[in-house]
Order: C-alpha cells, then sequence, then structure tokens
C-alpha cells in the first residue's frame, strides 16, 4: 500500500511539470483569443464578454498551471489568493463598466452583426 | 514552455494597447485598460515562475487588487467628475438585509 | 460577535498564507496587524451579514462546481465567435425577473451572470436585471431560471427557493 501510494507520488512529480505547463500555455494562448475578440467585436458591450474570456478561463488555466508548477504550499495559496481576487473582482468590475456605459447612454448593438458590419481593425 | 505562454500574454497585452488607443469611446480604453491589468498579474506570476522567483506572486496579489480599485475609481470619477459621492445607497431600493 | 470572529480567523488564515515565516516578531506583528485590520472595519461598521458571509459559504462551496460548469460551456461558444473567420453574432438585452430576496443572493445571481461569459448584467433595478448577451437564441430569459433557482438556494438557504 505505502509502496503504491510512493508510486504514484513519483509519477505525479513526473507528471506535474509537464502538464502544469501545458495549462499555463494553454490558458495564455486563451488570453490570447480575448484579445483578439476586445478586437473584433463591435462594440463596448460585446467587447465585454471577449474580456472575460480572459478573466475566467484563461486566468483559471494559468493559475492552476503555475500550481501545478509550484515548488511549496505557500506559493499555492498564495496563487489560490489571486484566483479568489479575480472570480470575485472581475465580474464586479465589468459590471460596474457596463452599468456606466448604460448610464452615460451608449446604446448597444442590437440584432445579428454579420461579417460586413466587421470593421477593419481584425488583428 | 513557461517563456511561450509569458510571451502570448505579453503579445495579448500589446493588442490590448492597440485597442486602448483606438478604442471610440471612453469605456473601451477603461476595459482595455482593466484586461490589461488582469493580464499583467499572469505575466508577473509567469515570470516569477520563469525566472524561478515566486516571491513575484506577492507583488502579482497586490496588482489585482490594485487594478480592481483602479477601474472603479475612474468610472465612479467619470459618471459624477468627483471622488468626493458616497457610492452607497443605503435605505434606498433592494431589500435590506435582516 | 460571531462576524467578528469569522472575520479574524479569515484575517488570521489569510496572513498565515501570505507570509511563511514563523519567528516569534513576525508572527506577532502579523497579530497586530489582524487586529488593527479588525478595528478598522469595526469603526467602518461593515462588519455583518455581507461583510462575513460565512453561514452560507457551503452552500455556495455546493453551487461553484454547477458554476464552473456553466462558465466551461459559455466559454467555449464565446471562443468560437472570437476565433470564427466571419463575425458572427447577434447582441441582445433581455429582462430577467429573479427570485432572490436578499441582496446577497442577488448580488450571486448578477456576479454568476456576469461571469459567465457571453453574458452581462448591465442594471439591477429592484428584482429585474437587465442582461446583455453575445447570442440571441442563448440569452432569452429561461435560460437564467435554473442559475436563479440555484444562487437562491445557495445564499437564502432552501426555503427561498420553495
Amino acid at each position: 500500500m505505502a509502496e503504491l501510494l510512493a508510486n504514484i507520488h513519483g509519477l505525479w512529480e513526473v507528471v506535474r511539470f509537464p502538464l502544469g505547463a501545458f495549462m499555463c500555455l494553454a490558458g495564455s494562448l486563451l488570453c490570447l483569443v480575448g484579445t483578439v475578440g476586445v478586437l473584433r467585436f463591435p462594440d463596448i458591450y460585446t467587447r465585454l464578454h471577449a474580456a472575460s474570456i480572459t478573466d475566467t478561463s484563461g486566468a483559471a488555466l494559468v493559475l492552476i498551471g503555475m500550481m501545478l508548477l509550484s515548488p511549496g504550499w505557500l506559493v499555492i495559496s498564495k496563487l489560490f489568493a489571486i484566483c479568489v481576487f479575480l472570480f470575485l473582482t472581475s465580474p464586479t468590475a465589468s459590471h460596474a463598466l457596463a452599468n456606466a456605459a448604460h448610464t452615460a447612454g451608449i446604446q448597444p448593438v442590437i440584432g445579428r452583426v454579420g461579417s460586413s458590419d466587421a470593421e477593419g481593425e481584425d488583428a | 514552455m513557461t517563456a511561450a505562454a509569458l510571451i502570448a500574454i505579453l503579445v495579448g497585452m500589446a493588442l490590448l494597447l492597440l485597442r486602448a488607443f483606438i478604442g471610440p469611446t471612453l469605456y473601451d480604453r477603461i476595459l482595455a485598460v482593466n484586461s490589461f491589468g488582469t493580464k499583467t498579474v499572469l505575466a508577473l506570476g509567469l515570470l516569477g515562475f520563469v525566472m524561478e522567483r515566486p516571491e513575484f506572486l506577492d507583488i502579482a496579489i497586490t496588482y489585482a487588487l490594485i487594478n480592481f480599485v483602479s477601474t472603479i475609481a475612474i468610472l465612479k470619477f467619470f459618471r459624477y467628475r468627483s471622488f468626493q459621492v458616497p457610492l452607497v445607497r443605503r435605505g434606498q431600493g433592494g431589500n435590506a438585509d435582516g | 460577535m460571531a462576524y467578528f470572529l469569522g472575520l479574524v480567523l479569515a484575517l488570521a488564515a489569510f496572513w498565515l498564507g501570505m507570509s511563511g515565516h514563523n519567528t516569534p516578531l513576525i508572527l506577532s506583528l502579523g497579530g497586530i496587524s489582524v487586529l488593527a485590520t479588525s478595528i478598522l472595519a469595526y469603526r467602518l461598521d461593515i462588519i455583518d451579514r455581507e461583510g462575513s458571509p460565512y453561514v452560507r459559504l457551503v452552500g455556495f462551496l455546493l453551487y461553484f462546481p454547477w458554476l464552473a460548469k456553466e462558465i466551461v460551456k459559455a466559454n467555449l461558444t464565446v471562443i468560437r465567435a472570437c476565433v470564427k473567420a466571419d463575425l458572427d453574432i447577434a447582441p441582445a438585452l433581455v429582462k430577467v425577473k429573479t427570485i432572490c430576496k436578499s441582496d446577497l443572493a442577488k448580488v450571486t445571481f448578477a456576479n454568476s451572470i456576469t461571469l459567465t461569459p457571453g453574458t452581462v448584467t448591465v442594471e439591477i433595478e429592484g428584482d429585474k436585471l437587465l442582461v446583455h448577451g453575445l447570442y440571441e437564441q442563448d440569452s432569452q430569459p429561461e435560460a437564467f431560471v435554473e442559475m436563479d433557482l440555484r444562487s437562491a438556494r445557495a445564499i437564502d438557504g432552501k426555503g427561498a427557493a420553495a
């Protein structure tokens, strides 16, 4: 039993570095996708949706990847604190932004947006 | 591979700066700056791991907090043109909590 | 008093998680900073049910996995919309009525909507939420009923969602 646990632990120590690095890379690529969305979408409200990819899945994947790479519990607790902060504050900031834009009288684009309406800001 | 992730995030930050420059309205710029801040937190953490100095995470935590506060403060300033307005509406709207 | 103790415990746990030093001097400095923060929070009069919502932590922890699943599902939709060669979105504004009673439950519901990519809460007025969605067909008021029910159950307790 103890040997099995030791085997699992050894395997985990080998596996976690490539896995963590891969998750970091995947998360940062998702951040890039969110940025491309921020550049492409037509108005402020739709850009908020693209930015929330960065805030949720991108940040979560990068932070979990760094947790797998981390050398000790202290680093994991710090990463967990960052994760909790981001998950609590990012929707609040998004809502404040949307609410401020709405109060300022910026009208959202409603209805189907085809490719002909896309501006030439494509990255 | 962590370095590649760091480079991807830095490229994303550069593209966001483009949005902050061309953004037609004020709110597009604030959105770009807010998203830039989130990416800065991630980039600081990754930089710590690339340089094998995880102490950078402390700076990342501080930056996460400051980023949120600054976004709210900028929004509040451009809504009321002043920092002297209380944001809390006590006793108006919504149910008071028991 | 229970809220005060909860705040002190949370602050102490946070401090220990950040510091990692165990010499008596640093520990006593940490204790002083925890006490000072608690006193400042007391003077600000923010130690109430919303300031330290630990009672509902269990319900929230049960709610979070479901929310994470929803976030992953919605992420895939928005990522597809971002990387598709031709822009194909249909933004819509919908009014959603919530059954959440307390402010904390409403905040949880609105934050859940905002945290899910593809939907953003624009305004809260009484028990009506103005939601902006990236796809018209995905953001009908019926789509939010389950999230509403679950967040009300997580924060207000079982009786609220009856």
